[in-house]
């Protein structure tokens, strides 16, 4: 499996760790409620088909990547620098 | 005071060579980590123009300038090499002294390339890692920054304290290499 990191260009994922689904990137406001948190804390979906996730790129530029891929074919679709996901 | 006596990763003036690679200990001079605040990057690279007479690189990229050299080693980040650097540059950015914090070595010959191939897992023949190129990966298990300084000559950089594996690691792949049947 190789990733297309925006920085590095393609690389093999040893060179990445995976850490889940994109959703921690939507952090609910401090105020939202016992329900908003524990859905953000706890529940996941568990997609067959497309999906976005986060990966580190540890043994690279060090840079934390929103990854589209395909859990059904295994296609990964792109990386985007997670920062500029969540500008 | 106590006076300490300096001393490098590798033996002064080491030098090995196996099969078709020499392997040589690489004096870099001062190394010095710039990281630019956000929004900063071009200031600090018109500063650094102003100081030192280079740019900083773009990702994956080297650039050079006599003795100075930068290469990018990350996101947001790049190893300023072979000068002190000028005060100024810390009104953009990070800047953190880590000399004593690298271990230098070039490969220079033919099999540079099928040495690394064995241990890095980035293609790092001449036409896909091109003069300039400067990029951060891994060799073994350890992080390493590897710069294309010539046309048959790879500089690799690792963490000092890393100095002896990555000697190691390094040795025993020309020396498989080496002991391959040509042809």
């Amino acid at each position: 499996m190789r990733l297309p990191c925006p920085l590095c260009g393609s690389r093999d994922h040893r060179e990445f760790t995976y850490q889940g689904a994109a959703v921690m990137l939507d952090r609910p406001a401090p105020d939202a409620g016992a329900e908003a948190w524990d859905s953000y804390v706890h529940l996941r979906d568990n997609p067959a088909g497309a999906t976005r996730e986060l990966w580190y790129h540890g043994a690279g530029c060090g840079a934390w990547l929103v990854v589209a891929r395909d859990t059904v074919t295994h296609a990964v679709f792109g990386a985007e620098l997670a920062r500029q996901v969540r500008r | 005071m106590v006076e300490l006596t300096a001393s490098a990763p590798f033996d002064a003036g080491m030098e090995r060579t196996i099969g078709a690679v020499t392997l040589r200990a690489a004096e870099t001079g001062p190394v010095t980590a710039l990281m630019p605040y956000a929004g900063q990057e071009r200031a600090l690279s018109a500063a650094l123009e102003r100081a030192h007479g280079l740019e900083f690189p773009a990702a994956g990229r080297m650039t050079s300038a006599g003795q100075a050299r930068c290469l990018w080693s990350g996101l947001d980040q790049a190893m300023l090499i072979g000068v002190e650097p000028d005060p100024a540059l810390a009104d953009h950015a990070a800047v953190v002294a880590q000399s004593d914090g690298w271990a230098a070595l070039t490969l220079t010959g033919d099999a540079v390339a099928d040495v690394l191939a064995r241990l890095v897992p980035v293609d790092l023949r001449p036409a896909a890692f091109e003069q300039g190129a400067s990029i951060r990966s891994e060799l073994g298990h350890m992080m390493v920054i590897l710069a294309r300084t010539g046309p048959q000559q790879v500089t690799v950089m690792g963490f000092r304290s890393m100095a002896g594996t990555l000697l190691h690691e390094l040795e025993n792949a020309m020396t498989a290499l080496a002991a391959r049947p040509k042809g």
